[in-house]
């Protein structure tokens, strides 16, 4: 594992955050200034990760581009920033969201300047999660992704958001607690000396007791089972979402969802192994009812945002699912279905918000005859309702395809369960999609304005990526191989 | 395993079954008759490895109708017609060639995910000829056609671009070589036919319509999707030409095989609007006319059936699954057939026949003819795209679609009379229409089958046809016209939608030439079995059927009034009229599957869980409250908490002491 070397990762990591001083000093009223400094330093992680792509290494297994000083001697805490093929990809789309989202936020007119401030340092906190190879380190970054959520959505959020940014803080908050106590537990269990995550499996599996080593599974897969979020621990999600501001939704559903399930695949399965093994068939099962409560939940809203929020849901549930197979195919499938869920959530976020905006509702009751009133945003949302239910040459089909294909040879009964929350996953898109862009034109949404060319810079990336998995899924799968058979072999070792 | 490079074509002697390839992508090109010299055969064997060009053609005239078409005015639907036009050209010269004994297999590498390698590829065999050139054949006139019918609608490009885009899917499915690239298609297919049913979609009728079909068609499609989960979890494969043999030498037992074969069936009986899931199809007549022509009768619901005939090796080693095939086939034969006898609406009586056809050829399959099932796939493709075709001529002149407001239009529209009645009679089974020849191949399997029912169900809907068709024949060209608005509003249609009528009418008469040949190129060593004079039997049927029609509609109203009045009339007639309760069954199992649970978990999540979440929040609060009750400010009242527990912190000592 080499060591030095230019520190691409921390200045990758990094220059949102200085991002964000830039943009406090300028004065508040310059707001086309903050505006473009801020989306300058956040196409600097973008252009990095893309240049990276080109130097990396796609058949190595481990680590590269490390970077590893002590932080805190004291406790045996390092700076250890390294990535694999899973980091690499998750960088990527938080990368691409992170501007996308920045571009959907020239619409914010007030505090322009607190915002972006806000909304840099969350980025440094996303792209440091992905990034941090220590237990400490990771909890850190998590933690900084905290801060800058809450006042996002309470200060820019709905009427609702008084009650939303506390309810979901408290709850990830709670999470991340639990997970600081499972890694100090094992800090001291093992005597490890480290909080390093490739150092600790052979400790663990030598001084912790099978017993043991499921409790600590226990309590971190909860931690990140909030943030996935897994059914019962979901209710946080959708009121964050309905009050957060439109770019902000696109990154709690693009990107943070996804330190969920990037979290298991990091540090849970990888740190017990054995504990996962074991919990595998209820991991399963726990997707299985993701996806069709997370359905028949959607399939029962009102409110257009909420809809979707609960779409994510039960599109957590393939992640859960894959993982739960600990196949390389289940893994990568996995993975693959998170990036394709960042991909098409952020498109169906944007949107809500290119409807929101013109209406001023999410009533879906209220909403109709939208390919007549505006033929493209139409079209669009059909597009990513498609993409949504799994249609075939979009990307959300590959992912859940193999992913289920990897279920059938595992758990054969829980994939006969899947394909009922299919059908379900297909009704509530098609009930969305008869209720905002089909029926008759309604008299009130006669005169909308057409899609803006801002709108359409944010959606064209996100529409070609999910045709260009859909058709050609080898550019994100070669990527993703390499570290799903790793994780696997890891847990064939434990 | 992949390592083969893209298209390695290597000549060799043809085998006569489909050779079957070992896992993975190998590409065996066979072609031309073994006693012809190689390099000469060379050239002639490109023909067929541009078998994936011709859906790439429509795929091609879809992006031409996206990027172009709102500039090209009526002019974009050229797009497609062009693409399709050389996509027939090509195909005619493949079948040519399959003719003289050439295929394709190729595959080059796709994808390679977490250890597994699934190759993409097309194939190209008889079957696969005979289908291409009658999907182009019949697509490229709907489009020509539908350049008069859908003239001033709103979203003129959009209809061509769906239908394109349709054409494209059909094409691939038929080509694809695995079940990825095959699923695939069938489910752009599905897309394709839901946003056609929707392409009215201010009437949100229309948008129901289109939203059930695409739901009871995922019921199938999920079917399918275990089903090739199934096969890929047991060989490791999604080739089509390498499963068979892989699952066979499996030895697998007859249970596994048969669960396989029907969870493969499922994905076709909801395509193909088969007996239960038929209930999409009716209300999918909500789409524009040309559409229910190409889309819900010629080409996509028969995609089950070419399904079904893809996998046929599979089926073979299911006995029991066969079975199923062939039962749901009789039944879907039959019910809709008496069905349609009873329906107003004359598109909602050819989607009733259709089920029915589509019936007949899954019949055929159940009870092993296989070209049978095909060759009335192929006859049906041509006679009920006429048919509703001209329908659609009736409805664009009669402003109507109801046939109590029409009669007489024989005078008004010659063409579209005769080239309907040409339709009717192929439909009926009336030699020496092609019809005739199709299902007599089938009927005649079915009666040396060990399951007689299936027969009779066969010939009795057989009677059926005859009938509807001929009460349809009647109540809107002949007799007196019911609404003077519609007969003085009554016109022939323009040029542009009458040559394609005439165009298809000849396959639909003529089709049955070509029998022999047909059962000769598809099924080389198949023989159609002597049954003798019960070979006349469904026709007895079927002229039963046109008497008892005639005699009715051409009675005075009175009569068929009273008719209904007869208890033994009136039963089932109720019980038609209600189409065998099946929708009110499917409302049901909405309500019970669907929406019941969804607005149970809404209330549960609402209330319950997030209930939950909100009570912890309130009982922190509360403990909260209470502390702060504590802190009351009282040095006394600290002094005394101390006191309690220094007490009770030794008391647990002293218990712990003791107990060590």
């Amino acid at each position: 594992m080499a060591t030095g070397g230019f520190p691409l990762l921390t200045v990758l990591t990094f220059v949102p955050a200085l991002g964000a001083v830039a943009v406090a000093l300028l004065p508040g009223e310059a707001k086309r200034a903050i505006r473009g400094v801020a989306t300058g330093a956040l196409a600097v992680p973008l252009l990095i990760v893309v240049g990276m792509l080109f130097a990396f290494r796609y058949g190595q297994a481990g680590l590269q581009f490390v970077q590893r000083v002590d932080w805190i001697p004291a406790w045996h805490v390092q700076y250890f920033l390294g990535i694999d093929g899973l980091s690499l990809v998750m960088l990527l789309l938080s990368a691409l969201i992170g501007v996308l989202a920045a571009i959907a936020s020239y619409s914010i007119d007030q505090r322009v300047k607190e915002y972006f401030v806000w909304f840099l340092i969350l980025q440094t906190g996303i792209l440091g999660v992905f990034c941090a190879q220590d237990l400490i380190l990771f909890i850190f970054f998590f933690d900084i992704v905290l801060l800058p959520m809450y006042f996002l959505i309470a200060i820019w959020g709905g009427p609702r958001r008084e009650y939303a940014a506390p309810t979901s803080q408290i709850y990830t908050f709670t999470g991340s607690v639990l997970m600081l106590v499972a890694f100090l537990a094992i800090y001291f269990l093992t005597g490890a000396q480290s909080f390093a995550i490739p150092d600790l499996p052979a400790l663990i599996s030598q001084h912790i007791g099978h017993g043991v080593q499921l409790l600590l599974f226990a309590v971190i897969f909860v931690g990140f089972a909030i943030k996935l979020p897994v059914v019962p621990f979901h209710t946080w999600l959708p009121d964050a979402h309905v009050e957060a501001p439109t770019p902000i939704s696109v990154i709690l559903a693009a990107v943070l969802l996804k330190i969920g399930g990037y979290g298991l695949l990091r540090i849970a399965e990888p740190l017990l192994p054995v504990a996962a093994h074991t919990l595998a068939p209820l991991l399963g099962v726990m997707g299985v009812v993701n996806i069709i409560y997370g359905a028949l939940a959607a399939m029962s809203q009102h409110d257009f945002k909420k809809l979707v929020a609960y779409s994510s849901v039960s599109h957590m549930g393939f992640v859960l699912l894959g993982i739960a197979v600990a196949t390389p195919l289940g893994i990568a499938g996995a993975i693959f279905v998170m990036v394709s869920h960042g991909l098409i959530s952020a498109m169906l976020f944007l949107m809500v918000g290119v409807f929101y905006d013109r209406t001023h509702t999410r009533e879906l009751s209220r909403l109709g005859g939208m390919y007549r009133t505006l033929p493209l945003a139409g079209t669009i949302l059909a597009f990513a309702a498609l993409g949504n239910l799994g249609l075939p040459a979009l990307s959300g089909f590959i992912g859940e395809f193999f992913t289920l294909t990897g279920v059938f040879g595992s758990f054969r009964v829980l994939a006969f369960w899947t394909v009922v929350g299919l059908v379900l996953v297909a009704a509530f898109n098609l009930m969305l999609m008869q209720r905002v862009v089909m029926g008759p034109v309604r008299p009130e949404w006669k005169e909308l304005a057409p899609m803006s060319a801002r709108e359409l810079v944010t959606l064209v990336p996100l529409m070609g990526g999910i045709l260009l998995l859909g058709t050609v899924p080898a550019v994100l799968v070669n990527v993703i191989n390499t570290p799903a058979a790793q994780i696997v072999a890891r847990l064939g070792g434990g | 395993m992949l390592n083969t490079p893209p298209c390695v074509g290597s000549c060799s002697e043809f085998p006569r079954l489909p050779r079957a390839g070992r896992r993975g992508a190998d590409a065996s090109t066979v072609c031309a008759p073994a006693a012809a010299p190689l390099g000469a055969e060379k050239a002639v064997t490109c023909l067929l490895s541009l078998g994936w060009l011709v859906p790439l053609l429509a795929l091609l005239g879809y992006v031409g109708h996206v990027f172009l078409g709102q500039r090209a005015k009526q002019w974009s639907a050229l797009f497609g017609i062009v693409a399709l036009a050389l996509g027939f050209a090509l195909s005619v010269g493949m079948l040519a060639q399959t003719i003289g004994g050439a295929s394709i297999d190729v595959s080059v590498p796709w994808l390679s995910m977490g250890g597994i390698n699934v190759p993409m590829g097309f194939s190209i065999g008889p079957l696969q000829a005979v289908m291409l050139t009658m999907v182009t054949f019949v697509s490229c006139f709907i489009e020509i056609y539908s350049m008069g019918y859908m003239k001033g609608d709103i979203r003129y490009n959009r209809f061509f671009a769906n239908v394109t885009l349709f054409v494209a899917g059909m094409l691939t499915a038929v080509v694809a070589n695995n079940f990825i690239l095959f699923f695939a298609a069938w489910e752009i297919m599905g897309l394709c036919s839901y946003l056609l049913i929707g392409h009215w979609f201010e009437d949100p009728a229309n948008g129901r319509a289109a939203t059930k079909a695409f739901l009871v068609t995922r019921i199938g499609d999920v079917g399918l999707l275990l089903g090739i989960w199934w096969c890929f979890t047991l060989t490791h494969t999604f080739q089509f030409a390498a499963l068979p043999g892989d699952l066979a030498a499996l030895h697998l037992p007859a249970a596994t095989l048969n669960a396989i074969a029907l969870l493969i069936f499922l994905g076709a009986v909801g395509k193909s609007a088969q007996v239960p899931l038929q209930i999409w199809l009716p209300d999918a007549m909500a789409g524009p006319t040309p559409i229910s022509a190409l889309i819900h009768a010629a080409t996509m619901v028969a995609a089950g059936v070419y399904l079904v005939a893809r996998t046929y090796p599979i089926f073979q080693m299911a006995p029991s699954a066969l079975f199923w095939v062939g039962l749901v086939g009789a039944v879907s034969a039959f019910i809709p057939a008496t069905i349609a006898c009873v329906q107003t609406d004359i598109k909602k009586v050819l989607a009733y026949s259709t089920i029915s056809q589509l019936g007949y050829m899954m019949l055929g399959l159940g009870v092993g003819a296989m070209e049978a099932g095909i060759f009335h796939l192929l006859t049906h493709a041509f006679f009920k795209a006429l048919l509703f075709l001209a329908a659609g001529s009736v409805i664009h002149a009669a402003g109507t679609q109801n046939m109590h407001e029409m009669g007489g239009l024989w005078k008004k529209q010659r063409w579209t009379a005769a080239t309907f009645i040409i339709g009717s009679l192929a439909l009926a089974a009336i030699p020496p229409m092609s019809g005739f020849f199709s299902k007599d191949a089938i009927l005649a399997a079915a009666y040396v089958s060990p399951d007689p029912v299936f027969y009779w169900l066969g010939t009795v809907a057989a009677g059926l046809t005859a009938y509807y068709m001929t009460r349809v024949v009647l109540m809107t060209f002949f007799g007196s016209p019911r609404s003077e608005h519609v007969y003085e509003h009554a016109h022939e249609s323009p040029a542009v939608m009458v040559v394609p009528l005439v165009v298809l009418a000849v396959p639909a008469a003529a089709l049955g030439l070509a029998a022999g040949f047909l059962r000769h190129l598809l099924a080389p060593g198949y023989i159609k079995p002597d049954v003798g004079l019960i070979e006349f039997v469904p026709l007895l049927f079927a002229i039963a059927g046109f008497l008892w029609a005639y005699a009715l509609y051409t009675a005075p109203l009175a009569r068929r009034a009273a008719l209904l009045r007869s208890p033994l009339i009136a039963a089932p007639y109720t019980l038609f009229k209600q189409l065998w309760f099946f929708d009110h069954a499917g409302s049901v199992v909405t309500y019970v599957l669907g929406l019941g649970p969804s607005f149970v978990i809404g209330a549960f999540d609402r209330y319950v869980v997030d209930g939950l979440v909100n009570a912890c929040g309130s009982l922190c609060l509360w403990l909260g409250r209470m502390c702060r009750r504590l802190s009351v400010g009282n040095a006394q009242a600290y002094m005394l908490t101390i006191a309690v527990a220094v007490v009770i912190g030794l008391v647990a000592l002293q218990f712990q002491a003791m107990g060590g």
